[in-house]
């Protein structure tokens, strides 16, 4: 059964078609790439997937009952979808420590109420928020910045901080948009190790990358997008080999570098 | 427990002051004031300086708390308390049906519209006359009084209003400390982020909206049993903007700094009258030369200031200690 079934999804921007009857399944455990050139749509699937936009057409069933269209983001995350963003959306103003007790917001309860007047459940609650926090800055190997404050941070770090965020909510599907964009080599195989972390460890992971190498190194299956719609979709050996997809990366003219 | 080490420095300088200064009127006249600006500026604080939503209309809220008490209590005779109740309900009430549209903009939209929003409020105060006396205001108040109580001298005033405040405070410390407090914090630093955390940032906005209301409309209640007559005059769009520079000038997003805010806003102008005419000019000169040098705000800039010099110092004695 798949964990995320799309179908038949259409979306337009004034005209401008960004998504057109795109249709796949991604199973339960993988490392499920999206590829395309820029413009293809990827970014605009993702923002479907997560509830920040609402597609024109089609359907996304997420775990057979959870129908994400119509839902709000936080309504999508409480489906067990969370994200990363392609463009850093870091919580500047708080710590590291913070930023990722933020994704624990679900998987505790207290309200305004009861923090106003510091009831003994609040005090156990953040001691649980914490702990969660620091595993999941551990898995990301984040544990000696975890007293600094987000705006300090490098790039790369902050990058790896995201997913530490992200991992918090306890997703059971994870969407990274282009997490290797602007890394180093270094940085780019210690996000790959990372990436195959957390789908070893049961969540499965949904990736947009432009990164070719880390995608075929990382990916079970591709797929690849133009214009909007699907090109093909196969295991990464199928995909390194398939005419089409060879044709419109590389062939007769040029349209893209990658 | 360090998390409220501040507040009760606090709570020990505003106990001995009426000590060291009896029947000071900088202590228990100005600083009743200063303490009520204070709860003011902690509340806006929270809706401004940690969740990021601007409101150039706080003053309406503090005003429909002290007209609501005001008038059930002088023309319809009800007691203090259940009429600062039912101006709570009043405010609570309006405070969520207009936060849900008014919370949809952002940035200089949504300062238009609580500007709004603060006109409007003030507008009936003063074209309600037959219910609220018009420009010339409403008198005859009578004080507050607790367990018998009665607080009907400067000195009263100034313990209940220092209550009042390290209470607010308190409040502001522990929500800011806690998931709500965290969900707040992130819609400021993200909102598409927050939203993917999982946080209803719509009912969060509502949410702190709400409260920053109701501490204003308390506040205002308090105001209105103390001085015994009010006008319009102190609850204008100008008194809004007076409270959106207590927060900036204390540093946005530092429960202290509001209250150091309230303070400098509240006691500059008392000090300055010595320069007569110059006064305002002044006033105006030393908020902007704050606003250069420490433009993260006082208490904060301050605050990191020391915290620099105090690492200074540690490292350049282990330097002296390493030769």
């Amino acid at each position: 059964m798949a964990l995320l079934e799309v179908e038949a999804l259409t979306k337009s921007f004034g005209g401008v078609t960004a998504i057109a009857d795109l249709g796949f399944e991604v199973p339960e455990g993988l490392v499920y790439s999206v590829i395309g050139p820029n413009g293809a749509g990827k970014t605009t699937l993702f923002n479907m997937l997560s509830g920040i936009y609402r597609p024109d057409e089609g359907s996304i069933r997420f775990m057979d009952q959870g129908v994400v269209v119509g839902r709000q983001p936080h309504q999508v995350a409480a489906l067990g979808i969370s994200r990363t963003f392609q463009n850093l959306q870091m919580f500047f103003n708080m710590s590291v420590l913070d930023n990722v007790m933020v994704g624990c917001h679900l998987r505790t309860r207290t309200g305004l109420f009861s923090a106003a007047l510091r009831l003994p459940r609040i005090k156990r609650e953040e001691m649980l928020s914490r702990q969660w926090a620091q595993e999941a800055l551990a898995i990301c190997n984040l544990d000696k910045f975890i007293g600094q404050e987000a705006g300090s941070l490098p790039y790369g770090v902050l990058k790896r901080l995201e997913i530490a965020r992200a991992l918090a909510v306890q997703p059971r599907l994870l969407l990274m948009d282009e997490p290797a964009a602007g890394l180093n080599d270094t940085e780019t195989l210690e996000m790959r190790k990372l990436i195959r972390r957390i789908c070893d460890s049961g969540i499965t992971v949904l990736l947009v990358e432009h990164n070719m190498g880390l995608v075929m190194q990382v990916s079970d299956r591709v797929l690849v997008l133009d214009y909007g719609s699907r090109l093909a979709e196969g295991t990464p050996v199928e995909i390194q080999n398939d005419r089409r997809v060879i044709e419109a990366y590389l062939g007769g003219e040029v349209r893209y570098a990658l | 427990m360090k998390r409220l080490t501040g507040l009760l420095l606090l709570a020990v300088i505003l106990l001995i002051l009426p000590f060291l200064f009896p029947d000071n009127y900088y202590v228990t006249v100005v600083g009743v004031t200063a303490l009520l600006h204070a709860v003011l500026a902690v509340s806006l604080n929270l809706l401004m300086g940690y969740a990021g939503q601007i409101s150039l209309g706080h003053a309406a809220f503090f005003g429909i708390g002290a007209y609501t008490s005001a008038i059930l209590t002088t023309r319809y005779g009800w007691d203090p308390w259940a009429a600062i109740m039912a101006g709570l309900a009043l405010t609570g009430l309006v405070s969520f049906l207009v936060s849900r549209p008014i919370l949809r903009l952002k940035g200089h939209y949504l300062a238009m519209a609580t500007l709004g929003l603060g006109i409007i409020i003030n507008i009936i105060l003063v074209q309600g006359e037959q219910l609220t006396g018009g420009p010339d205001g409403l008198g005859g108040i009578p004080t507050l009084s607790l367990f018998g109580w009665a607080i009907d001298t400067d000195l009263r005033w100034y313990w209940a209003m220092g209550a009042t405040m390290l209470g607010v405070v308190w409040l502001a410390l522990n929500i800011i400390d806690s998931r709500s407090g965290r969900a707040l914090r992130a819609l400021h630093g993200s909102e598409v982020a927050a939203e993917m955390m999982g946080i209803n940032t719509t009912a969060a906005k509502t949410g702190v909206f709400v409260l920053a209301a109701l501490i204003a409309s308390l506040a205002g209640a308090l105001f209105c049993h103390q001085q015994s007559f009010i006008s319009p005059d102190s609850f204008s769009f100008f008194f809004s903007i007076e409270l959106v520079t207590m927060v900036v000038l204390g540093g946005m997003a530092s429960t202290y700094g509001a209250v150091f805010g309230a303070l400098i806003l509240t006691f500059l102008p008392e000090l300055l009258v010595v320069f007569e005419d110059f006064e305002v000019m002044i006033f105006g000169a030393i908020l902007m030369l704050m606003m250069i040098f420490l433009p993260q705000g006082l208490f904060v800039g301050l605050q990191s200031f020391a915290l620099r010099w105090l690492s200074r110092r540690r490292a350049a004695a282990l330097h002296t200690a390493g030769d």
